[in-house]
Formats: structure tokens, C-alpha cells, sequence
């Protein structure tokens, strides 16, 4: 795998680039701590999105880490994921917003301290999305990287803290040209008051499609299926080999 | 569990939702709205809209996070996109609601069962039909992750998450008041392949109270 692109995210960062299937990104949390936020959208048609629900129900897991997979509303699969040193990654909680943000961590705009100004999750990725075309419909509940939030037998959940250490990191591989929208943003269940800029590095890599006896295939007979749907969508649309 | 203070009779508004048919309605700010699972076991996909701003919608996951919690019942606010409360749970005679589990495709359902289920009717085409049957035209982009109303996906607090058997019965109902006005958008399940509908989806009855 060669690298061909990389880039450090500190603080409250946001970012947003297509990227083909097979390549891969790898989120690095250089501090520890840290959250990435993220929205996945096919790249050629953005009504279709990444969907919660489906991903969940259909490998019937509250949560995501390696090998499972992230699939859209279509019934394919966005992504898997290949590499993870952290085993548990929150998908339900949404992100923060702008009166959530000013609640909990207080006044701290822009004019007050220029660049050091509390940016929030909702906002993020709104402005990313609208450099694509996208915007408000398009917004719907996202992925948090390195957070691990807990539920009870009630359903109660309990965000816990400093699960995510310094360098640990997560890979993505592409199984769509992938539009992906991210921003590090504290996770909006994180009980520290204290807001923090931690970095968050990207690195893209080349890379292949999978083989059927890829692990993220391999785990789910869903996985495989939503796997073959990718290959009719492909097959269909683009000139074949 | 609590139970209404409101009779049938006193309803402005009734009508049978049959198995798989959808229902798209306004509900005024300060009406309150009735489910009624009449023959037990169904799952009642439903979405809610700002009336005077339909871009304003349901979220699932500013639901959660407002209450800390997954599940819904009496007290839980529903949520917008925009961080307001749609309508508030008053009365629920069920005990847990869910939010986790979207809604069924016609695509979704070749994931999760085999590609041969992919004729089979499924709530998001109803959904589609009904979004696009309001006053504003609403599109696919405007289905985020909806609430099941009587279905039951218990989470583990290891991770696991399943489609459990249900724990609704004939009879049993949730209320909700609007805190604004909404339009709400219900698909009743059709899905044939999963407990969620007691594997024989049936009708459920909407009741709108002044």
C-alpha cells in the first residue's frame, strides 16, 4: 500500500474528499481521547447515504469495530473496516450542536478567540456538506470513531471516558467511490467540561477490493450479500474489463 | 406503563391503518396523537415533520442523545434535527418503544434475508409514497432513521442487538402531544421475514385528540 495523501486535523477540524473504492483511510488519535465524526455517501449518487439502522440489524451488533462493515440505504456496502486497535466505536449518539456546545462549555466565539472558537459537530457537517451539494436532508445519524458509549438493560447508556488512547487508529476500505464528511468535535455524551483540540491524523492509501474470503465478508452472511449487491451495482454502471 | 385519561369517543379524528398501508396526517400544536396496536405485535414505522418546515424532521439520534437513553416511553421527547422537541410520549401502555432499528427496504431486506426476498412490500416504498402524497413533495432524502413504535430490539450491554419478539399486545397503545405542528408520516410494517410484526402484520388505528 503506498500513501498518497496525509493530513493532521487539530482541534475541532473538519474535512471532506471523495475517495475510490479500494483505497483505504486510516484515523490516527494522536492524543488520545479523541472522536471523529463521520457521513458517508456514494460519491456518484448521494441520496445514497450511510444508514445506521442497516448496519446495525444487519450484523446485529450496537456497535462497530474490525472487520464489520458500514452500509448505506441501498443495501451495499460503503466501507469495512480493516484495521482497529480500539474495538468499539459509537454510531447512535448523533453529534453535538451549537446551543449544546455553548451549554455545556460556555460562551467562546469566534470574535473572543479567533481560530481557539468551540465549533460544533452540526455545524461541521453542514458547511463540509454544502461544498458537495448537500445539506440539512442529507444529515442523518453519524458514526463517532474512538467513542465507546455502554447501554444498560434499560437502555441507558454511559459514555466512556478515555477509551481511545495516543496512536490508536482505525482503517477504512472504500467498497464505493465514497464521498466522506468528518469533523473531530468532542462526542456530544462526553461529560468532561472541558472542551478539548485534540489532533486527529488522516492518511489515505492505495489499495485493492476484497476477496470473497475477505474477514469483513467473511463474518456476516449479510455482509457477503450486500458485497454482491456492490458487484451488480458495479458491473451495471461502469464499463467492464 | 401509563395508561390515558382520553376515551375513543372523544377523538376528532380515527381511521385503520391496514398492514402495509401508509398514513400521512398534520397534527396541531397541543392535539395528541393515539397509535393503537389493535391485534397485537405490530410495528408502526413512523416519522415526524415541522409543518411550516419540513427540512425540521424526526432524528433518531438527537432522540437518544437528549435522554441518554435508547428506548422510548412515557416523558421522552421527541426530537428534531434541530434540537427541539416534536412531541412529548404521555401515556404508553406498551413499555419500550424503538428508535435502533430504521426501517425495512425493499434493498435492505436482499442484505439481510436472501436476494430472492427483494419483491417483497417493504416500509420504505410506503414511506416514499406518503412523503410524496403531502402538501410539500418530500423526497427519499427526506427519510432519516425512524421510530418503530411496538417493536422490541433489546440491546446487551455487551453490544449485541436483536430483533426481539415483541412485548405489545392486542389493545395496547402510546400517546403522544405535538409541541409544535407536525405532520406525521406512518408506514404500518409489512415485513414478513423477522418477529417484528408477530410474522402476521395487522392493522393499527391513529387517533387524533383536541
Amino acid at each position: 500500500m503506498k500513501l498518497i495523501f496525509e493530513k493532521t486535523l487539530h482541534g475541532a477540524g473538519m474535512w471532506s474528499a471523495i475517495v475510490s473504492r479500494g483505497k483505504r483511510l486510516r484515523l490516527t488519535d494522536l492524543d488520545g481521547g479523541s472522536n471523529v465524526s463521520m457521513l458517508l455517501y456514494n460519491a456518484d449518487e448521494r441520496q445514497e447515504r450511510y444508514n445506521m439502522p442497516d448496519t446495525l440489524k444487519g450484523q446485529h451488533i450496537f456497535y462497530l469495530r474490525a472487520p464489520y462493515c458500514l452500509h448505506s440505504d441501498m443495501g451495499r456496502l460503503l466501507a469495512s473496516i480493516t484495521l482497529d486497535t480500539v474495538g468499539w466505536h459509537d454510531t447512535v449518539c448523533g453529534r453535538s450542536d451549537a446551543a449544546h456546545t455553548l451549554a455545556k462549555y460556555g460562551e467562546n466565539n469566534y470574535q473572543k478567540s479567533h481560530n481557539g472558537w468551540h465549533r460544533n459537530g452540526h455545524d461541521c457537517f453542514l458547511i463540509e456538506l454544502a461544498k458537495w451539494g448537500l445539506g440539512k436532508k442529507d444529515l442523518v445519524p453519524n458514526l463517532n470513531f474512538f467513542s465507546k458509549v455502554v447501554a444498560d438493560d434499560e437502555g441507558k447508556l454511559n459514555f466512556i471516558s478515555d477509551h481511545s488512547k495516543p496512536q490508536d487508529s482505525l482503517e477504512l476500505r472504500f467498497e464505493l467511490d465514497t464521498l466522506v464528511v468528518l469533523n473531530t468535535c468532542q462526542h456530544p455524551l462526553d461529560p468532561d467540561p472541558i472542551y478539548r483540540h485534540r489532533s486527529v491524523r488522516l492518511d489515505v492509501f492505495s489499495g485493492s477490493t476484497p476477496t470473497l474470503d475477505d474477514p469483513s465478508l467473511v463474518i456476516r452472511p449479510e455482509n457477503l450479500r450486500a458485497w454482491e449487491n456492490n458487484q451488480t451495482y458495479h458491473s451495471l454502471r461502469f464499463p467492464q474489463p | 406503563m401509563i395508561a390515558s385519561t382520553l376515551t375513543p369517543e372523544a377523538a376528532r379524528f380515527r381511521e385503520v391503518i391496514p398492514a402495509g398501508g401508509w398514513w400521512v396526517h398534520e397534527i396541531e400544536k397541543g392535539q395528541t396523537l393515539r397509535i393503537l396496536d389493535l391485534e397485537g405485535n405490530q410495528a408502526a414505522d413512523t416519522l415526524f415533520f415541522s409543518a411550516a418546515d419540513p427540512t425540521e424532521r424526526y432524528s433518531a439520534e438527537r432522540t437518544i442523545q437528549e435522554q441518554a437513553a435508547l428506548y422510548l416511553t412515557t416523558g421522552t421527547k421527541l426530537m428534531s434535527n434541530e434540537g427541539n422537541a416534536l412531541l412529548t410520549l404521555t401515556a404508553d401502555t406498551c413499555g419500550r418503544h424503538d428508535t435502533l432499528g430504521g426501517a425495512c427496504s425493499r434493498e435492505s431486506n436482499t442484505m439481510r434475508y436472501s436476494h430472492d426476498k427483494e419483491p417483497m412490500h417493504a416500509c420504505r416504498d410506503s414511506f416514499i409514497r406518503g412523503a410524496q402524497e403531502w402538501d410539500i413533495e418530500l423526497t427519499k432524502r427526506d427519510l432519516p432513521p425512524n421510530i418503530n413504535f411496538f417493536m422490541n430490539v433489546p440491546v446487551s450491554p455487551d453490544g449485541g442487538l436483536t430483533f426481539a419478539d415483541g412485548i405489545s399486545a392486542p389493545g395496547r397503545y402510546v400517546e403522544m402531544i405535538a409541541e409544535m405542528d407536525v405532520v406525521c408520516l406512518i408506514s404500518n410494517c409489512p415485513q414478513l421475514n423477522n418477529p417484528c410484526n408477530g410474522w402476521n402484520p395487522t392493522p393499527v388505528e391513529v387517533m387524533i385528540f383536541d
